[in-house]
């Protein structure tokens, strides 16, 4: 190969006047990590409440619940970030259009909100599944102790249903951080942005591409430990991963 | 909202979008399914051979993919490829690899990752009996595999396999950033020479979401028809 490694370029400073190419590495991480958690406390809170409509006796409510996860699942995450980038302000009355367009920061609220409805579908199906792997017997012993349908939910189904979906959603989260590079098309400059803008102005691709990789591969690692340490702290005694 | 909606510049690209466009996006992605599913059948079988270095090699060829985004992966495999090709054909220079080659590369190799956990998990579904019965009867390792436990597999795994190609195919329109006219790239360069971004994602979105949507209707119908043998 006659490519030319240099592997001190990290500490070479970077044409955007920022710091070193190192900085600018980082500066990626710590957007794609704020992208990611912005939009997995929403993927979260939206998928928690439509997959408890979804398990609700209602007619209404499972339909509805349906529809969303229907439509943010089977549209392209990239397209849907379209849709809300460069669509959204065009079909929306002109002043919010404005509004939208000069907003400062438009490409990170874009991808955080894109990105989270798009997993809370996801979520919502988790939790679906969740719910639906508890006995009928708890739902049950809910209403026959005279709780209301939210407390039953509340106390009773919820707190079990998310400590089975833990090592689900670990994998969902993880999917979260990673659909974060897909908000580069919308000019999000989170980690492989900034990996890419590397190789464009020091033509050290594979260097700017390895160090995006290890930090990658840092954060799952960091995830994964954390999460498997409030599976175990919130583990029940006597229940599934539970001493 | 839509009075200056312009449909004919969907209905003078239609030829365009899917002709060229369509056609590349589902090219790709029947060539991506059928390679990522060989390959990912080669690595199943290698974690699940017993030979603890081939265990441990397809073990972290596959927590690797299944931790980068697909999108650092592309860019990765576009600018790696032309180097692998210069060392595999001694040639002086990179060599020169079209925009299909690199993304259908990229996809089989990063989908493979994703199809040899759903074969693992197809393979471990089979009961010990069945390969036990096959070696009783004198099979050998490769004649078990083959006509035995993979068929059986193979089978048992099929809605979640499709339902695996469906993500595929939806994933495959993340090679816009290597500005290839898959079909949203190709809506994208109508959108933006004709300056009708809202008709055209709008467009795309509506064949994305009917698509996926049929596809995964009759993934449901399949499921609910096999039986799933043990």
């Amino acid at each position: 190969m006659n490519y030319h490694w240099n592997w001190r370029i990290f500490w070479e400073p970077a044409p955007s006047g920022t710091g070193t190419y190192l900085d600018m590495l980082l500066s990626g991480l710590v957007l794609t990590i704020e992208t990611a958690i912005c939009a997995w406390i929403i993927a979260l809170v939206l998928g928690s409440v439509v997959g408890v409509l979804r398990t609700l006796p209602s007619k209404a409510a499972s339909w509805v619940s349906f529809a969303y996860v229907e439509f943010f699942r089977n549209m392209p995450l990239l397209v849907q970030l379209f849709l809300w980038f460069f669509v959204l302000p065009e079909i929306v009355p002109h002043s919010w259009g404005l509004w939208l367009k000069q907003l400062h920061n438009a490409p990170f609220y874009t991808s955080a909100i894109g990105i989270g409805l798009f997993m809370s579908a996801r979520v919502a199906e988790q939790l679906r599944a969740g719910i639906g792997s508890l006995p009928r017997g708890q739902k049950l012993a809910g209403t026959a102790l005279g709780l209301t349908t939210a407390q039953t939910y509340r106390y009773v189904l919820l707190p079990m249903a998310f400590r089975i979906i833990m090592p689900p959603l670990t994998s969902e989260f993880l999917s979260t951080i990673k659909n974060t590079s897909v908000a580069i098309t919308i000019g999000l400059v989170e980690l492989t942005a900034e990996a890419r803008s590397m190789q464009e102005f020091s033509f050290q691709v594979f260097e700017a591409f390895t160090a995006a990789t290890l930090l990658y591969l840092l954060i799952n690692i960091v995830v994964v430990t954390a999460m498997r340490l409030l599976e175990r702290g919130l583990a029940v005694p006597g229940y599934i991963s539970g001493k | 909202m839509f009075a200056n909606f312009d449909f004919d510049v969907i209905r003078r690209s239609l030829a365009y979008l899917f002709f060229d466009g369509m056609t590349f996006t589902l090219t790709l992605t029947g060539l991506s399914a059928l390679g990522g599913l060989i390959f990912g059948t080669l690595i199943a079988l290698m974690r699940l051979s017993g030979f603890k270095l081939f265990g441990r090699i397809a073990g972290l060829y596959v927590d690797l993919m299944r931790s980068l985004p697909l999108v650092m992966v592309i860019f990765w495999f576009y600018f790696l490829v032309p180097y692998i090709g210069q060392w595999l054909t001694g040639s002086s220079r990179p060599i020169h690899v079209g925009a299909f080659a690199s993304s259908l590369i990229t996809f089989v190799i990063f989908e493979a990752a994703y199809f040899s956990e759903i074969m693992r998990a197809g393979i471990q579904s089979i009961s010990r009996g069945q390969p036990a019965a096959a070696q009783a009867l004198g099979l050998t390792y490769s004649q078990t595999m083959r006509y035995v436990v993979l068929p059986q597999a193979f089978r048992n795994m099929l809605p979640v396999l499709l339902t695996q190609t469906i993500v595929l195919f939806q994933d495959t329109s993340l090679v816009y950033v290597l500005s290839i006219p898959d079909f949203l790239g190709a809506a994208s360069k109508v959108a933006q020479r004709d300056g009708r971004l809202v008709e055209m994602y709008l467009f795309a979105a509506v064949v994305y979401f009917a698509i996926s949507c049929i596809a995964s209707f009759g993934v449901r119908r399949l499921q609910s028809r096999i039986a799933f043998v043990h």
